[in-house]
């Protein structure tokens, strides 16, 4: 069991991941903007978190850069939940520093196989 | 694997879409008016692709294919490859109202594509430079069958690898499962232990992959560390065997998703502010701490405690109140989610009119109980319709009576004692008293206008059938008339007043309940029986004299109010009870309102004015024509509710026979 840290502006996609990842045994918080994710991270130490790319207040690039300057936050992973399947902002995700990505749409068995091939 | 049911993320996914399909229609509307905002053009952006994503993984191919390429549209727009010009924004305007219908479709479990919507897909790809629709990624072209017993890797991370979250020992890991795997490490890189950052990588490896596994299957295990690492695959070849025809994929079959009809329920929801659940939890708590307070006093009272049992009342009556308004606060929501949907629609007629309008919206904060709110709407849009099609005047003819070329379209909503207010408002030409007396007097409304008030007058537009429309234009002679907006309004207990000076404007007052779950109304006794009605509704209550009543031919009996001759209807009659008093100086006779015409209800006697909460006669019992609900009374006996408009039509439909 981890503890994940689930980031979308989306409701629907957020509990999506959520449900999914807690019917695994997860335990999982969820934030709806980078900014919250932030804000989250700093009180508690999750072991991977998903963000999704375009999101108001703080998008999920920025957010990933800003947290890679976390304390306890250097080499956790992190995965872009992105639509863009071009290899711009992946590449954009990968240079602030996430780990890797999640091409959207995705099912609850690709989000959990993902999700493993992270955690082992 | 897991069996996570998708159907059950629906309904919020639709939600937010039209969440999201507002605020895309608001940004539009502002850019169209030159706002520039790069916000703005974010906003539109996010909405589309927000959209689309839900809609890709919960299966609505069709709406995800649609915004898909309004997303595009839009990335065009954002990165500054095209400007943010009128038609960008028309089109896409059109596109939200597509999306739109097209969600409401996927909803109901049909197919979102239709032929309008396959028309804008074209106008919107036929924008997007290159033209290029939606097209998935190209099927990679099969490549020729290799015949690959191994792989030898070799992969030497760059040192900030670990800082992304990438592990090697995850790759190992990966490789291992697709077969036997040896790893040889190189280690020459490795500093000195003094000058070692931990969360750096210096190794090196040469890895050997003992199985025939896929080029692709190889990739995938270092797709996220391409560009992070040196990294050298090999395959090692087999001799080669006769290679195996590909097969031309056939043309792949229409998408169909599957959705599941069955679970897509037409229950409405609330969304609820979190402060106001909270608020609920905590007056319940008060509530059961008063309540265990009360209950000490269940084995009897001596007299010390009583000023204790007093308190403890008067605080359960204060808990109680609190608690209810608490609970009715649940159903309202802001009238902006009405208001919203005007810009679009003012900005859609006038330009289809040539006029120049401003819309002035005010107290879009207002709070409506979601049930007004829903019905409110379409008596709005008529209002509006109206005073853009025949009250506001085109730029030449403003101009020429010497006011600005711009209309002002107000709509306002605020509250006024135990009601909320809603007023359409226009600066334009005001009604044509003389247009409208001539037309009355030919429908044969009146016989003449003379001596008729100008609020008299403009009164008569709300009579069944009358029409000023001087020519049909597109917007008029296509919906309801003045009357229907009444008749709406007057469902929701509510009332529809005018104002109109000539030359310069007309003002729409539609007075409306907080909230329709609860209804002040007069009790009134009918033998041994009680009957609620509506205070909305009466003009007046009167004792009749004897001499005031005539019978008419077919039983009937009138009654003179005023200067008009009203029907009376003994409720004891109507709803089969016995009432104890049958002379009509004995009784009461409330004047009631309903649809335009007035009714005398004759009943025994008033005993008071007090708040209903209304209880559905037809989810208890069964729908009885003049009996709109029923509630509890203090004693805990149960009253009817009347029906004011079903009394009346009965009323009419017995003087027709």
């Amino acid at each position: 069991m981890a503890k994940i840290l689930a980031v979308d502006d989306s409701a629907s996609m957020r509990s999506m991941v959520a449900f999914t990842l807690r019917g695994a045994g997860h335990d999982v918080d969820e934030a709806d903007n980078g900014q919250a994710a932030l804000d989250t991270a700093r009180g508690t130490k999750f072991d991977l978190v998903l963000a999704d790319v375009n999101m108001p207040v703080m998008d999920g690039i920025s957010m990933v850069r800003e947290m890679r300057t976390m304390a306890g936050y250097s080499g956790v992973p992190i995965l872009m939940l992105t639509t863009e399947s071009n290899p711009e902002k992946k590449m954009e995700g990968k240079a602030a520093g996430a780990t890797g990505w999640l091409v959207k749409p995705f099912d609850p068995d690709q989000l959990l196989a993902t999700v493993a091939r992270v955690l082992g | 694997m897991s069996k996570v049911d998708l159907a059950q993320f629906h309904k919020a996914f639709h939600e937010e879409s039209l969440d999201g399909l507002d605020a895309m229609e608001q940004a539009l509307l502002a850019l169209d008016e030159g706002a520039d905002d790069p916000e703005l053009i974010n906003v539109v952006f996010r909405a589309a692709h927000s959209i689309k994503g839900g809609a890709a993984t919960f299966g609505f191919t069709d709406v995800a294919a649609f915004t898909h390429v309004a997303e595009n549209l839009m990335d065009e727009v954002r990165s500054g490859r095209r400007p943010m010009e009128k038609a960008v924004v028309e089109l896409l305007l059109r596109s939200g109202d597509t999306v739109r219908d097209m969600l409401a479709l996927s909803m109901a479990g049909q197919p979102a594509a239709t032929a309008e919507s396959q028309a804008l897909l074209a106008e919107l790809s036929a924008m997007v430079s290159g033209g290029g629709a939606a097209t998935p990624a190209a099927a990679k072209a099969a490549a020729p069958a290799e015949s690959i017993e191994g792989w030898d890797i070799a992969f030497r991370p760059f040192d900030y690898l670990l800082k992304t979250g990438n592990d090697p020992a995850r790759m190992f890991r990966e490789l291992g499962a697709l077969g036997p795997l040896r790893v040889e490490c190189d280690a020459g890189k490795l500093p000195a232990l003094a000058d070692m950052d931990a969360s750096s990588s210096y190794l090196g490896w040469t890895l050997h992959l003992d199985a025939g596994a896929k080029r692709a299957a190889v990739e995938g295990v270092f797709d996220w560390v391409d560009g992070d690492c040196d990294l050298t695959l090999t395959p090692r070849i087999a001799a080669p065997v006769a290679a195996a025809p590909v097969a031309a994929p056939a043309a792949p079959a229409a998408p169909r998703a599957v959705r599941d009809v069955a679970t897509n329920s037409e229950a409405s929801s609330v969304r609820v502010g979190i402060e106001k659940i909270d608020t609920l939890i905590n007056l319940v708590g008060e509530l059961v701490i008063t309540q265990s307070m009360l209950s000490q006093f269940q084995d009897g009272v001596d007299a010390s405690q009583l000023e204790m049992l007093r308190h403890g009342l008067a605080q359960l009556g204060r808990h109680t109140r609190e608690l209810q308004e608490s609970v009715m606060s649940i159903r309202m929501l802001p009238i902006s989610t009405v208001f919203n949907r005007f810009p679009r629609l003012v900005r859609d007629l006038a330009q289809k009119l040539d006029k120049k309008v401003v819309l002035d919206l005010r107290g879009e904060t207002t709070e409506l109980d979601k049930t007004v709110l829903e019905k409110i709407g379409d008596p709005l849009v008529h209002l509006v319709r109206n005073a853009i099609d025949h009250g506001l005047e085109v730029p030449a003819k403003r101009l020429a009576a010497g006011k600005g070329d711009t209309g002002t379209l107000r709509m306002e909503a605020f509250h006024r004692g135990g009601s909320i207010v809603v007023e359409v408002a226009d600066d334009g030409a005001g009604l044509n008293r003389d247009a409208i007396v001539a037309k009355a007097v030919q429908r044969g409304i009146i016989a003449s206008g003379d001596g008729m008030s100008d609020d008299a007058v403009a009164d008569l537009i709300f009579e069944a059938g009358f029409s000023t429309a001087a020519a049909t234009t597109d917007l008029s002679g296509r919906g309801v008339g003045m009357d229907v907006v009444r008749r709406n309004v007057m469902d929701l207990g509510g009332t529809v007043g005018i104002r109109s000076t000539q030359g310069s404007g007309t003002t729409f007052t539609i007075t409306l309940p907080l909230t329709l779950a609860i209804i002040d109304g007069l009790t009134a006794a009918v033998g041994e029986e009680t009957y609620i009605v509506p205070l909305v509704s009466i003009v007046e209550s009167v004792q009749v004299k004897p001499d005031a009543v005539r019978s008419v031919v077919g039983g009937g009996e009138l009654f003179r109010f005023r200067d008009q001759w009203l029907p009376i209807v003994r409720l004891f009659d109507v709803f089969g009870c016995d009432g104890r008093r049958r002379a009509i100086d004995e009784g009461i006779v409330i004047v009631v309102e309903g649809e335009g015409t007035r009714i005398g209800l004759f009943v025994d006697e008033l005993i008071g004015q007090q708040q209903a909460v209304v209880k559905s006669l037809e989810a208890n019992y069964r729908r009885v024509v003049g009996i709109s609900g029923a509630t509890i009374l203090a004693d805990g006996s149960v009253a009817l509710i009347a029906d004011v408009t079903g009394l009346v039509r009965m009323q009419g439909r017995r003087k027709a026979a």
